[in-house]
């Protein structure tokens, strides 16, 4: 045993030093800002850089950058910051750039509530940036999974060259749950390829059969081009539209392609559930304990909880939706998970929002009722 | 192409899609024959750029190349910067990628007096839209966006920077390529930030309307209102009147950022607070 009590935001960014995060860009900001203070407190200590640059634009530029001479970075912001950092984001996707973005979400829109939590900004981290982009969003429900699924985080966007989003909410960044360390201590670590070709032979955005470019850190005699302009495999731009239709269908097929290794969900009670609750991130904890007690009435709940939000879960709400009077969704927004839900389920079962968008985490009661209003 | 200069072009990108009369490939020869005579290791520098006509640089130069977003470049370039200090970074940005859109930038690059060359490219338009004026198109002057004239006053990118914190500061024209060179050398040697305005034209966008025929008139332009930095001091301000003053104007002793952060590192390693 070796427990600590910590924040989700804290968890967060002590998981990403264990991820091997070395270098953190960001910008003040209600809720997320702990994730900013522990890691300018300890990456010194382990050879890090820590910049608090001008704003959050710069902030994701400067991950981006630090990125490309092969470490890995992190950057932490909430809603409004989450907004400005979109068009550096879709830098990234394009010229597949590893980072991790942490958003710990608060109320919105606008300056909205900076200390209230949400879950407001699902869809804006799947289509936040402009242009068909490929992303992938990890949402984490506990202290312990701030920790744990920064890791996976870090390691997805190694392992598939494209950022990460970590959706958090301010519940989660900010509760306090112990951690036992002993139980984290061996986790797996990915670090992203490095070329296995001579200079003369590389070439940057030649992706192998898998589709995922190798992009050689700066500095180490692999001498390549990197924009934002639709390039080619050269990395040079182009217009050609073969060349640009194979580049762009690429960069989907990279996440689409993977979707095994890349979705993860918990799921509780499946098996003869007449109604299953699915929800994500703090909501979840509410649901589940709203199925602990309805279950405890012997009523058929279950849950799914999804921990990869996108790519979304499509394969398993489909198989839910057939087996099921109805799938509750709890969501600390006006439905946005909800709509992705109904086009997975397509018609199969009724898909039923409790939604709230006061500043007030859900409650296990707001659940409650709705699953009864179904059953 | 003169072959000492030819290793730092990628040849398969030329030729360069800038207009006829344009002075971004002269300040490019500049900028080639500065890492000649650095002798710079071309593995071991980066050269960043932001979006505009002059940011299309880096794509002809063979270094590790990064064409990033608008007015994003010195932010991209400081995170390569602090996180691998041993690299040389350079940046390659317009006047108004560097002053309006990357203003905020130009001004917390210079205050962290980070070691990075930055080379903006002056031709007083936004080039690559077609012609819309920028915080460095002079007051009364045309633009598509100021068909009666400039009503803005316009900076002074020098002083801008000098005032941020900048630690060398200097102006030079593409009529003046040799002492362009020059600056660009003693940029990359100054342990800090630097900044190089690089003035030039553009005839197709800016000279037309402003009724400067094509790129000679404009370089002529540069010949006769350019006074070197030492000449003007015995000048007076009736004769500068109209003048702009190029070589380096600026000179200061500061902590350099990265190397600051190398020291805080130490020092907290060695359990300090």
């Amino acid at each position: 045993m070796n427990k600590k009590v910590m924040q989700g935001n804290e968890a967060c960014a002590h998981g990403a030093l264990a991820a091997g995060v070395r270098f953190f860009g960001g910008y003040p900001i209600t809720p997320s800002t702990e994730v900013a203070e522990v890691m300018a407190k300890e990456l010194p200590k382990v050879g890090g850089k820590f910049i608090q640059m001008e704003d959050e634009i710069a902030s994701m530029a400067a991950v981006i950058g630090a990125s490309l001479t092969g470490k890995k970075v992190l950057t932490a912001t909430s809603g409004p910051g989450f907004s400005l950092k979109q068009e550096n984001l879709g830098y990234a996707c394009l010229t597949e750039v590893p980072c991790v973005v942490v958003n710990v979400q608060r109320g919105g829109p606008s300056t909205g509530l900076p200390t209230s939590p949400a879950q407001s900004d699902v869809m804006q981290a799947k289509w936040g940036t402009h242009g068909d982009h490929p992303i992938i969003v990890i949402s984490p429900s506990t202290v312990k999974e701030c920790y744990t699924l920064t890791v996976r985080a870090v390691n997805l966007a190694e392992k598939y060259m494209t950022p990460v989003v970590f959706l958090m909410d301010e519940v989660i960044g900010h509760l306090r749950e112990p951690i036992d360390f002993d139980e984290v201590k061996d986790l797996e670590v990915v670090d992203r390829k490095k070329p296995d070709v001579s200079p003369e032979e590389y070439v940057s955005y030649a992706a192998g059969e898998d589709g995922i470019p190798v992009l050689a850190p700066f500095g180490t005699g692999y001498r390549y081009h990197v924009t934002g302009l639709t390039h080619d495999e050269q990395g040079f731009s182009t217009m050609a539209p073969p060349v640009v239709a194979r580049m762009n269908q690429r960069l989907m097929d990279k996440i689409d392609n993977n979707l095994d290794d890349i979705i993860t969900f918990e799921s509780e009670n499946l098996e003869d559930a007449d109604v299953v609750l699915v929800a994500y991130g703090s909501s979840a904890r509410s649901a589940k304990e709203a199925m602990r007690w309805l279950n405890a009435a012997d009523q058929n709940v279950g849950l799914f909880r999804p921990i990869t939000i996108w790519p979304f879960p499509e394969k398993e709400i489909r198989k839910i939706a057939g087996n099921v009077k109805a799938i509750v969704v709890p969501e600390m927004n006006m439905g946005q998970l909800k709509l992705e839900i109904e086009r997975a389920a397509a018609g199969l079962t009724k898909v039923i929002g409790v939604n709230k968008v006061d500043g007030e985490p859900i409650t296990p009661e707001e659940i409650i009722n709705a699953v009864k209003g179904v059953l | 192409m003169n072959s000492a200069y030819e290793k730092y072009f990628r040849q398969d990108r030329l030729p360069h899609i800038w207009c006829p009369g344009c002075g971004n490939g002269i300040v490019l020869s500049a900028f080639a024959r500065a890492m000649e005579e650095l002798n710079i290791d071309q593995d071991k520098t980066v050269v960043v750029s932001g979006i505009g006509c002059s940011s299309r640089a880096t794509t002809y130069v063979d270094f590790n190349t990064l064409h990033t977003t608008h007015g994003r470049a010195l932010a991209f370039a400081t995170g390569v910067k602090l996180a691998n200090p041993e690299l040389n970074v350079f940046v390659f940005m317009g006047d108004g990628d560097s002053s309006a859109i990357g203003g905020n930038h130009l001004i917390h690059a210079s205050r962290r007096n980070i070691d990075i060359t930055a080379i903006i490219i002056d031709n007083n338009i936004y080039g690559m839209t077609g012609g819309q004026y920028s915080p460095l198109t002079p007051t009364g002057k045309k633009a598509t966006t100021a068909p009666y004239g400039m009503v803005e006053r316009n900076f002074d990118l020098c002083e801008l920077v000098k005032g941020a914190g900048a630690t060398f500061v200097a102006r030079g024209t593409v009529y003046h390529a040799k002492q362009l060179t020059d600056l660009i050398v003693a940029g990359a040697k100054n342990k800090g930030f630097s900044v190089i305005e690089a003035v030039s034209q553009c005839p197709i966008s800016y000279g037309r309307r402003n009724k400067m025929k094509n790129a000679l008139e404009m370089i002529n332009w540069q010949k006769e209102h350019a006074v070197n930095v030492k000449a003007a001091q015995k000048m007076n301000p009736e004769q500068l009147k109209d003048k702009f003053l190029i070589g380096e104007l600026y000179r200061a002793e500061a902590p350099e950022y990265t190397a600051e952060y190398d020291k805080l590192i130490e020092r907290v390693q060695k359990g300090g607070k």
